[in-house]
Formats: C-alpha cells, structure tokens, sequence
C-alpha cells in the first residue's frame, strides 16, 4: 500500500529530475519494502513530496535545480543505507541487548573445590587427568563386573548396544565399525568418557584407578596393548591412538559450497526419471496400534533384506505373551506392556524369550532370584539364590521403584519406576506371563 | 445485513446455479441434505466445557495422533534414543513444545530451578557461579530458531528406508527463545585472562548422566549463542533442557546443551566422545571430517508425504513444507512434481527468519497423475540444496549426519505417498 504510493510518486518527480539515479533510487526502494520500514519510509515520503515542490520549482530556476539533485542524492544515500540495514535485519525484530563492558555485578565467585567437583574434562594432550594408575588384569575384572552386560565380556557389544573394540580397517569399507580401537583419534577421551558417562545409570561412580584400569583393558581388547600393560597419569600421553591421524576439519566450504552456489536449473534438468528404490520394501517404519499410520504398499512381496545404516532389531524385542490368564484386568495389563517398554531393551519375555543384557522373565512370579540358566548375575543375585529367595509381588514392587536400594551391588543400570500406578501395572503384565 | 444485501446475495446464488447447468444442479438435487446442517447437534444445543475444566489445555482428543513417534529398532534402549517431531502434521513453522523432538543420551532429568547452578571457568578473569534468578536479571533478548540433529535424515543415506517426513525429517523442531545471550555471561566473568580470542574455545556441558559435552569456538559464542530459559513463552519442557539450555543458532542440535551446567573457557577443543566417536561423518576412503557444525541448506515437502496421502478429489491442492539454512535465511524453494526435471517456484509463507524454519507452499492442481514430488531450498548465501547423489559423490555412503538431500516423494494414482530414490 504506502510503498507503492510512494514509489508512483518518486517516479513523477525523480524521473524528470534525477534521471539515472532514480533506478538506484528503486532497487533501494524495493528493498527497503518491508513494514518495519515502513514508518521510516512514510517519513522519507513526506521528505520527498516536500523535494516534489522543490523540484517543481526548480524546473523554473535553472540555478536552484542542481541544488535539489544533490539533495535527492543524498536521500538516495541514505535510504540506500536504511534498507541496507533493513535487509540484513530481515524480520528479525530484536535489537540487541545492552552490553555493559564492566558486567552487572551478577552471580558469585565459584570456590576451587566447587570447580575441582565440576571441572573433569581431559583434554588430548592430557591436561585435567587426575594422578593414578590401573592395569589390564585389574581392568578386566571391573569391566567383566560393570560393563559387560551391556557391551560384552571382550568389549564386543551385547545385542544392540555400542560395540568398543575391533573393526580395524574397516573404516574404508562399505560398512564401517567405528569402535574406541579402529576409530577413535585421542586417548583422553575414552578415559573423560568412561569416567563421566559410563557405566550407563551410575555415571560418575568410577573412581580413577579404576577408570585407568578400565582403559588400560579396552586398549587391550583392541589389540592395541599387551596383558601386561599399566595405565597411569605418568604414560598416558606417551600412547597414540590407531586413527589419530583419520581426521579434517569440516571441508565443506572447499568441497561443496562453490560447486553447488549456482544458479538452479527449471527446465529440462534431466532427460529421464526412474524409481531406483522404495521404502515400503524395507518394512522398517513403526505402526501405532493395530492401524497403520503410513500407506503400506504390498509388504509380502518385500524382499528380506535389511537396513544398513543403523543397526537392527535383535529379534528378542518382537515377542509379547499370547496367553493371558482369565482374572487379569486387560486394561492394567495393556498399561503394564507399555511400561514394559523400558525394560525390553535388557530383558526379553514371552513364548522363547531370550536372555539378553538382562535375564529373559518368564514365569516371574514364584521363580527363584537369579535362578535363569546361562545368564551371569552379580554377585549380589547369586547371593539371593543361594538363601532361596523367591519373587512375589511385594519383592517385585520393593525392587522395580529402586533397584540399587533394593539389592545392593545388582548390575541392573535401570533407575527405577516412579509412578506407583506403572509399579502396579507392570507387575500385572509380568504375572500375565507366570503361568 | 440490510434487505437490499441480502436480495442481491440470493440473486446471485440462484445465478450462479444457472449457469453451472446440467451436472452441479443434478446432483444438487439428488443430494440429501445434510443432516449435520438440517438437524440440531449436540454441541449446538447443551453447553460445552466450563473455564475451570482444564487449567493446562492439551491438543483435542482428535488430534491424538499428532505426536512425537520413536522407532525401537535404532538404539539399544529408549533412554539413549531419540524421538521425532510430527512435522507431517504442523503448519506455519512454530513447533509445539509437547511434540517437539526429543533426544537424550542418558533419558530426561528433572532439574528444579532451586537446584540449577550455572558455573563459568577455565581462561576467565573471576569464575563465577549463577542461580537460575542471577540468570533472569541480565538483559534478554528473543529469537526464533530452528533446532535440528545432525542425524536428522541419517537413515536415508543408504537409500529410502523410512515411510514418513516425521521419521525422516523429524529430528528438527523451531521455537522462540527467551534468554541471555552467552557473550553477556562470558563478559561478566571477564575474558581478559584469556588473551587473543582468536583461537579460543567454550567448553560447555549439561548436568545430566550423560554430560554431553562439547567445545564450541568462541566467535561463534561471542556472536549468536543464547543461555535460554523460555521457548515459545514458557519455560522450557524438561526434555527439551529445563530451566536452561544454551541455543546455538544454525548449528548442529547436539550443542544445543541441556540443563546446562558449565560453561568454559580453554584454549583448545576438548574433543570430547560427541566430537571425535560421534557427529563425525567418514568418508570413501576411511578419513573423516570433524567440526562439522553448520546445518547446510535443506528443505522437505510435509504435504503430501507418506502419512499425509492426498485424501480430496482432484482439483485445487495445496503442496506445503520446510526449509531452513543454518547459514542464514531461505530466499526460495522451488518444487517440482516429476522428479526434478522440471521445477516451479513456491511461495514463501513469510520472509524467511534467519536459522528459522520457513513454510512454503505450491497452490497447484492435482488431477489424479502421479507424481514425484521434490522441494529444493536456496539460501541468502546462493547454496542450492542438493540431490543424493551429489552427497553421494561428494562424501561417499558412508556418512550417518548431515544428510541435507533433496527427498522425493511418490504419489500414486489413488493419492497414497511413498518414499522413494530416484535416478
Ligand atoms: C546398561 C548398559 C551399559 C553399561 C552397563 C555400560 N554402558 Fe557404556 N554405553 C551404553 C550406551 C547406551 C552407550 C551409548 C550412550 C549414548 O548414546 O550416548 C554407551 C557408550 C559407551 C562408550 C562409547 C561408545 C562409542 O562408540 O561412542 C564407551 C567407551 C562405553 N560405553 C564404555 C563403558 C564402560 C567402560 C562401562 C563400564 C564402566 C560401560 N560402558 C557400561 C550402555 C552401557
Ligand atoms: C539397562 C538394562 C536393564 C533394564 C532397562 C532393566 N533391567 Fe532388569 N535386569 C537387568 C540386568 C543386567 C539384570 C541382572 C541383575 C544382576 O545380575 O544383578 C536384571 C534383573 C532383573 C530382574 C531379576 C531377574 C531374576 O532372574 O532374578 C527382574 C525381575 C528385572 N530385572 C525386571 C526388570 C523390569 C520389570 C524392568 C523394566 C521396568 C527392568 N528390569 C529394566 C538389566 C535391565
């Protein structure tokens, strides 16, 4: 609306007068096109319609006249320079915050214990590690006890979870294996790793002998140390890692940018279009319910082959009870195998369930703590075995809110079900499967 | 409305039957009338739901299938996973708070404002600790960003797998953020023990579990970086970092830290596990790149997708979607249904925010054809999105993040939508 009033205007008056610039004039104008301009350019507006008498007038004063070009110009200039501005703001509105260079006086000063408690991070060259030292052997032992359930007694990675050694030249292959040995480039950060995120649901429980030993046992997983190798804060910066040398700096900028800055095609960009592939053959997109929510196209004739790109179901997961006995209330069941949901990463249940980094749960109710065959519990289940303890919805409902409470030393990383409603139905659909 | 209006309005109606003819006034009369129309309805005669009923309102009961969506098969345990936005299902380009993307390394933690501490250290004149309420007296500022992980997309590298834009886009969500920008924090606790900033870092991580760390360079800390505690007006959901995460604009959603803990200063990258095992992508030959934290270029069609099927009858139809450039704002989509040969500009639904989602839309016709629908955004520094095989030859198959390609998707005749790869 205004703008275009205003640039008929300018056109009236510019034309005659300025000639050339008012395409300059334009371009600016058009740029300049955006409400928040426009209580600036209504204000130019007025401006201008004032230079529109000037002009008339100097189209009878010959003298006069070179004095209103130059003015125009530098109104050109400046709205040239205001929708410069404008443009680069776009329709970001916010200005930006006050900076006051001598702070605000705001928070307090940290304590060094308080930094000491928080700042951990080991950086490649070593700096941040605390003084200690572990060994293979050592290593071993506390791995076998707090890792491998889920990453494998040698590092290898149980069902889905991360796998931590091998893959060696592997990285140049169709599918690489990316584990700490073929893979990562720094030392420092399996030891900052391990010891601030791992185990998994007791994070920051290691201490640093242990996290040497711990390191010292993955290195030798990987082939990459003997059984007789010890870790410390004195040989630490002394070991390079395999891929140290694997790595640039994002070259997207060389690689790509230039190459693909160009002006798009529209019409006739290739002679011919094919299908080379559909995603309906790989059966892989989760259905809500018993409805489909995408448009499944003929499945059955899918050929068997799958995802390669991430890692696949391990087969266990599929599997729910198919007989439930006639007292359950279906509705707190259904509940239960939702929460379930939380469990079936680590545990299998139902018609050949499977052990996986937890025992398969079977027939619960009434079966003897840590009684599953093949399965290696902790200590602390072993234990339980042996006094012939037996669970039973009291033991059950004590252990799922808090299993570390409930049975110390249990290598069980699940932090607990909060909601007692979720206690009740979990437990609910696990009967469903005692019988 | 005056007589004279309402005369008029019935001549023209009755006219306009006219002139149609034959088939609109056949069926027109072999039509019954609606009941929905003749009958009086439930909701039309006894009263609805009083204002007391629902002090925090959820999305109707109708809506229950928007929602975010995991697939199970991609990690080994919900709590180190990821979910994905409904962005089939959203329009314009604010993503709710409650179906916003989700991803965690160790589950969601809940961090009372109580109990929040925000410590900077390492290369800083005085090292400060911040309360939450510290936190809220510093200047403010507001902006919309778009948020995506840098996998967003990764399964499809190796070919058309997910059949919806939620699975394969929906690692991406777009909000307003209230909060302090970091060069105000960073200023108050003094950078002048750190010397040149030239090549100096920001270490920041979060106080979950998992901590999640990750080494930013400082330009980018003193330019866009915000502390923020408020998306889309309120405050942040416990999923998405609550009370405070750090937005950091254009970039890869990984170093966007939640409940985040410490920020500091150092002079070199911490290479952290998040920056040397994951978020690097290997090439054809075995070497990788590192640092990639920009999101290039990168749009998709929401409407019609695989969860989407075209469900009218031919005629008028409305194609829609997203793009968004981490490297500044979208300046055109274009949008071609035959698989790329031929290519017509969308409409924009809103000049393009910087590092914001933008909608666009193609008001077009749709007269039962099928179609190969693709999008295809440019950016304000002239990057065209590009196809799979232009990654493909430029980084090999290897990648697993940073996948931006053009998607395609396929529309039969009956309106059902597939993903495809095209040749
Ligand atoms: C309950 C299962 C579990 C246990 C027990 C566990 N981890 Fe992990 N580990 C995981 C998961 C899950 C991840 C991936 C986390 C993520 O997504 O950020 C992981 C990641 C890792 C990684 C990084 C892998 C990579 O390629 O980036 C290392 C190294 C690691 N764990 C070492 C250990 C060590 C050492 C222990 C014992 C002290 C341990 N873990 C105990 C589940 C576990
Ligand atoms: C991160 C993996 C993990 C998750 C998640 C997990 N568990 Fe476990 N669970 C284990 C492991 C490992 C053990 C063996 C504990 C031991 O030996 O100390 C175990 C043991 C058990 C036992 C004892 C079985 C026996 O034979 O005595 C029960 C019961 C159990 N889990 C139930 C559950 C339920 C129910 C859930 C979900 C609410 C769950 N677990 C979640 C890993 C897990």
């Amino acid at each position: 609306m205004g703008s275009s009033r205003m640039s008929k205007s300018l056109n009236q008056i510019v034309l005659p007068v300025a000639g050339g610039t008012a395409l300059a004039l334009s371009v600016a104008l058009v740029v300049a096109n955006l409400d928040y301009g426009q209580n600036k350019i209504s204000s130019l507006e007025q401006r201008v319609e004032q230079a529109t008498l000037q002009a008339e007038a100097a189209g009878r004063k010959a003298s006069e006249e070179a004095a209103v070009v130059a003015d125009l110009q530098a109104k050109i200039a400046d709205l040239q320079a205001f929708a410069k501005e404008t443009a680069a703001r776009g329709t970001d509105l916010t200005e930006k915050a006050p900076k006051k260079d001598t702070g605000y006086g705001l928070g307090r000063e940290a304590l060094i214990a308080e930094i000491a408690a928080w700042d951990v991070d080991v950086l490649p060259d070593g700096r941040g590690l605390p003084a200690g030292r572990g060994d293979v052997f050592t290593g071993e032992e506390v791995f076998a006890d707090k890792c491998a359930s889920c990453h494998g007694d040698f590092a290898e990675g149980v069902d889905n979870w991360p796998v931590l050694a091998g893959g060696f030249d592997t990285l140049a292959d169709k599918d690489p294996v990316k584990t700490v040995g073929s893979y990562w480039p720094y030392l420092s950060t399996v030891w900052d790793y391990v010891h601030r995120s791992m185990p998994f649901g007791e994070a920051q429980t290691l201490t640093a002998d242990e996290t040497y030993a711990i390191v010292a046992y993955i290195l030798y997983s990987n082939d990459l140390v003997d059984d007789d190798f010890e870790l410390s804060h004195e040989n630490f910066s002394s070991f390079d890692m395999y891929n140290k040398d694997g790595f640039v700096v994002d070259d997207r900028p060389d690689r790509e940018y230039a190459r693909w800055s160009t002006e798009p095609c529209m019409e006739n960009c290739k002679p011919s279009v094919e299908i080379t592939m559909r995603a309906t053959f790989l059966n892989v997109t989760p259905e809500e319910g018993d409805e489909t929510l995408m448009n499944h196209a003929a499945v059955e004739d899918a050929p068997t082959f799958v995802a390669n790109t991430a890692t696949t179901d391990s087969g266990g997961d599929k599997e729910v009870p198919d007989t439930a006995p006639l007292a359950a209330d279906p509705a707190l069941v259904a509940a239960g195998e939702k929460v379930f949901k939380k469990c079936k990463a680590c545990h299998a249940v139902g018609d050949g369930a499977k052990n996986k980094s937890g025992p398969q749960l079977n027939g619960l109710m009434g079966r003897m703590m840590g009684s599953v065959d093949g399965f290696k519990y902790s200590k602390a289940f072993k234990a339980a075995m042996e006094e012939g303890r037996v669970w039973n919805e009291v033991e059950l409902t004590a252990f799922l809110a808090k299993p570390k409470a409930y049975m110390k030393g249990t290598k069980m990383s699940f932090a607990g079900i909060r909601k007692d409603q979720d206690l009740t139905a979990v437990i609910e659909f696990l009967r469903t499967t005692s019988e | 409305m005056d007589s004279k209006m309402k005369t008029s309005r019935r001549a023209f109606l009755k006219g306009s039957v006219a002139i149609a003819g034959g088939s609109v006034a056949a069926s027109a009369g072999a039509m019954e009338a609606d009941p929905l129309i003749t009958e009086v309805q439930d909701w039309a005669t006894a009263t609805g739901v009083g204002v007391d009923e629902t002090p925090y309102g959820l999305p109707i009961s109708f809506e229950k299938d928007v929602v975010r969506r995991n697939v199970e098969w991609l990690t080994a345990s919900p709590i180190s996973s990821i979910n994905f936005t409904p962005i089939h299902a959203l329009d314009g380009t604010i993503t709710p708070q409650g179906c916003a993307f989700e991803r965690h390394h160790s589950g969601a933690i809940e961090l009372r404002k109580e109990d929040f501490r925000l410590m900077i250290n390492g290369l800083v004149d005085k090292p400060l600790v911040f309360s939450y309420q510290d936190l809220e007296r510093f200047p403010r500022e507001n902006h919309v960003y778009f948020c995506e992980c840098a996998a967003n997309t990764g399964m499809e590298w190796a070919g058309a797998q997910l059949n919806g834009a939620q699975f394969t886009h929906g690692m991406i969500h777009n909000m307003e953020y209230s909060g302090v920008p970091l060069r105000t924090l960073l200023t108050e606790a003094g950078l002048g023990a750190a010397g040149d900033l030239k090549d100096k870092w920001v270490y920041v991580e979060g106080a979950d579990a998992s901590s999640n760390g990750r080494s930013i360079p400082m330009e980018k800390a003193l330019d866009d970086v915000l502390v923020a505690f408020k998306a889309n007006g309120e405050a942040l959901r416990m999923e998405h970092g609550y009370p405070v995460r750090l937005v950091v604009p254009g970039w890869e959603g990984n170093m966007w830290i939640k409940w985040l803990r410490r920020i500091e200063v150092a002079d070199a990258a911490v290479e952290s596990r998040e920056e040397t095992s994951k978020y690097t992508d290997v090439y054809e030959d075995g070497t990788a790149r590192k640092w990639t934290w920009v999101m290039d270029a990168k749009s998709v069609i929401t409407s019609p997708s695989p969860q989407m099927p075209i469900n009218h009858s031919r005629g008028p139809m409305v194609v829609s979607g997203l793009a968004w450039s981490g490297h500044g704002k979208i300046t055109r989509v274009d949008v071609s249904k035959d698989g790329g040969i031929t290519w017509e500009k969308a409409r924009l639904g809103r000049q393009g925010d910087s590092k914001a989602l933008t909608r666009f839309y193609l008001d077009t016709e749709w007269n039962g054809e099928p179609m190969l629908l693709q999008s295809r955004a440019m950016d304000e520094t002239g990057y065209v999105q590009p196809t799979k095989q232009q990654l493909r030859e430029s980084r090999g198959e290897n990648s697993v993040y940073h996948n931006n390609c053009i998607q395609t998707w396929f529309v039969d005749e009956n309106g059902v939508v597939e993903n495809v790869e095209v040749s």
